[in-house]
């Protein structure tokens, strides 16, 4: 794998992970459990699928075939997207909710932090931006886990339950694969043992304080979606994301 | 906008000899467009009307996030997937902002959302109808921004300051959605296929009557105007409110190349407005009544929402206590 190729791959899977994850809270318009967290939810939302534009814009630069950005995002089918498979998992209980968020954002702040000192300037002034709005959404999701884990009895039951679900998915994001490890060589990309470090430093510090119980470290891990090997749910998503797109082919203009 | 047929409790005006010195010297401020703060003595029927009438402006901003949910994972683009998703943003902030100008009238924001979702309060009735293609995202902005601008507008010099300064900061907002959503429509005219224009028509064609609707039964319909306007909550009568709407927006129509469902709008050169066709009352009337076609799942919704919710906030009421007892222990 070329270094060019790699970059390519990166940015695709930066941007589809934001993509689809934008994509899983917009579902959920109108059904938070309070209007503050309906704004809040809109809110990273909308930081997400913005930071997903920037994203393919870039990637769209690079692969030069004359798609765009919306292109990228629109019409390509589930195999070609390279989200974190814990992305596209469903919303189910706000404990769900809350927990990927958190798998998230703590993968994405220590991401974005590496990449702000990326040596693509291109990456490091999307990721400067990006990064303030991730720092936002980690101490969101971090209270939420700790108010979730450690409130009452039911919510923490809920919140333990939403960490086993989703355990099996977090593997991906601190598994290093050849993209990945051509990135940190590059200077591009961040030094996968040091994000894997520091993701289970906060996760475990994180889920102390709301005395939930992590998964096991050598737990099987299901993985795939950075190579377009996905879970069932991503095939909907893209459905329904990309309905217009798909039914209206010769629409350029929107 | 958002509001239909506040319920005032006045059968008829008090002239100012009737009234007591307070309601007097209450009605003397109003007149002299003296804004009222929540710290002031008011009137009874004046507080209750204000938060009957701010409760269902939030409940319709909240509410009208629904419509809009049901194509926020279906736009077409990243960009009119951002802006829609912004313009979802701010109406939850309108709501919140709404609400809290309401608790200083002494209201509980639990206790009318509750009514809401009884069916005792009403929302404005537009968003009880389905949003059925993409130019829907469009006309809604346009015509039911452009409806809900109109009378907010005349709302920012409305009599109670809270509202007053909601209505400040909500009309930039809304002019803005209004500007876009026009633009979606504009953009499918000019330069979309044959299948989007059909698109944006027939959302006009659906949308249209229900816009006008927006605006509330006729003058001679509307018992609680009289009392609403002497009180300032309300500056403008329904049908003046209407009819500027309708001259506003009629050329703009005219500007996208597509038609209203009304075969008797026609600019009338002697009065210099635009004359149109009698609304369909039975209609407005059933889908205040609960007959709409969304008006089960918008509630339905919104209720699941908040009773599904409930352990969640439980949870954060049971972990602020304990982070409080911690403090304390320390």
């Amino acid at each position: 794998m070329t270094q060019a190729e790699a970059l390519q791959e990166y940015l695709l899977r930066l941007a589809d992970s934001d993509m689809i994850l934008g994509q899983r809270l917009c579902e959920l318009c109108g059904k938070a459990p309070a209007l503050e967290e309906e704004m809040a939810l809109m809110n990273v939302a909308l930081d997400l699928v913005g930071q997903a534009r920037n994203w393919y814009e870039y990637a769209a630069e690079l692969i030069d075939d004359g798609r765009d950005a919306d292109k990228l995002a629109f019409r390509r089918d589930a195999h070609h997207y390279r989200n974190l498979l814990l992305t596209e998992q469903p919303n189910e209980d706000y404990a769900v909710t809350m927990g990927r968020q958190f798998f998230f954002d703590v993968w994405h702040y220590f991401t974005l932090k590496s990449l702000t000192e990326s040596s693509d300037e291109h990456i490091a002034g999307i990721a400067a931006k990006a990064l303030k709005e991730a720092t936002y959404h980690l101490r969101r999701s971090s209270e939420w886990v700790k108010r979730l884990g450690d409130g009452t009895e039911e919510s923490h039951r809920r919140m333990q339950d939403a960490v086993d679900i989703l355990w099996r998915f977090t593997g991906e994001l601190i598994t290093p694969d050849d993209t990945d490890r051509v990135m940190a060589e590059a200077g591009i990309g961040p030094d996968p043992d040091q994000l894997a470090q520091d993701w289970r430093g906060m996760v475990k510090e994180v889920l102390t304080k709301a005395t939930l119980t992590p998964g096991a470290e050598d737990a099987w891990m299901y993985m795939g979606g950075k190579h377009g090997e996905h879970t069932e749910h991503l095939g909907f998503i893209l459905a329904e994301m990309q309905f217009l797109q798909r039914a209206y082919p010769d629409a350029t203009t929107w | 906008m958002y509001a239909q047929l506040v319920e005032t409790g006045a059968k008829r005006l008090k002239t100012l000899e009737e009234m007591s010195p307070e309601e007097r010297e209450f009605q003397e401020k109003v007149d002299a467009e003296t804004k009222i703060e929540p710290k002031n003595w008011m009137p009874e029927g004046y507080r209750k009307t204000l938060v009957r009438q701010i409760s269902q402006h939030a409940h319709s901003e909240v509410v009208g996030m629904l419509p809009e949910g049901n194509w926020v994972t279906r736009a077409p683009t990243l960009k009119r997937k951002l802006q829609l998703m912004a313009k979802i943003q701010d109406e939850a902030g309108h709501g919140l902002y709404l609400y809290s100008a309401m608790e200083t009238l002494g209201a509980d924001r639990d206790e009318e959302i509750e009514k809401l979702h009884q069916g005792k309060a009403k929302y404005s009735s537009i968003f009880n109808y389905p949003t059925l293609n993409w130019a829907d995202m469009g006309a809604v902005g346009w015509l039911v921004d452009g409806a809900a601008i109109v009378n907010q507008v005349v709302l920012q010099r409305t009599s109670y300051g809270p509202y007053s300064r909601a209505m400040v900061r909500i009309c930039k907002e809304e002019s803005f959605h209004q500007r876009q959503g026009y633009q979606i429509l504009l953009d499918m005219m000019r330069e979309g296929t044959d299948e989007q224009k059909a698109m944006v028509q027939d959302a006009i064609n659906r949308l249209w009557w229900p816009a006008l609707m927006m605006f509330g039964p006729h003058d001679d319909e509307s018992p609680n105007s009289q009392q609403s306007m002497a009180w300032k909550i309300k500056r403008k009568t329904n049908d003046e409110l209407r009819q500027m709407f309708i001259d506003q927006t009629v050329p703009q129509l005219e500007f996208l190349g597509c038609t209203a469902p009304d075969p008797d709008l026609k600019r009338n050169e002697k009065t210099g407005h635009y004359d149109f066709g009698e609304i369909n009352w039975q209609e407005f009337y059933d889908v205040l009544k609960g007959n709409g076609p969304c008006n089960r799942e918008r509630i339905n919704t919104r209720k699941k929402a908040i009773d599904e919710g409930g352990w969640v906030r439980e949870a954060a009421v049971a972990y602020a206590r304990k982070q409080k007892q911690r403090t304390q222990a320390a």
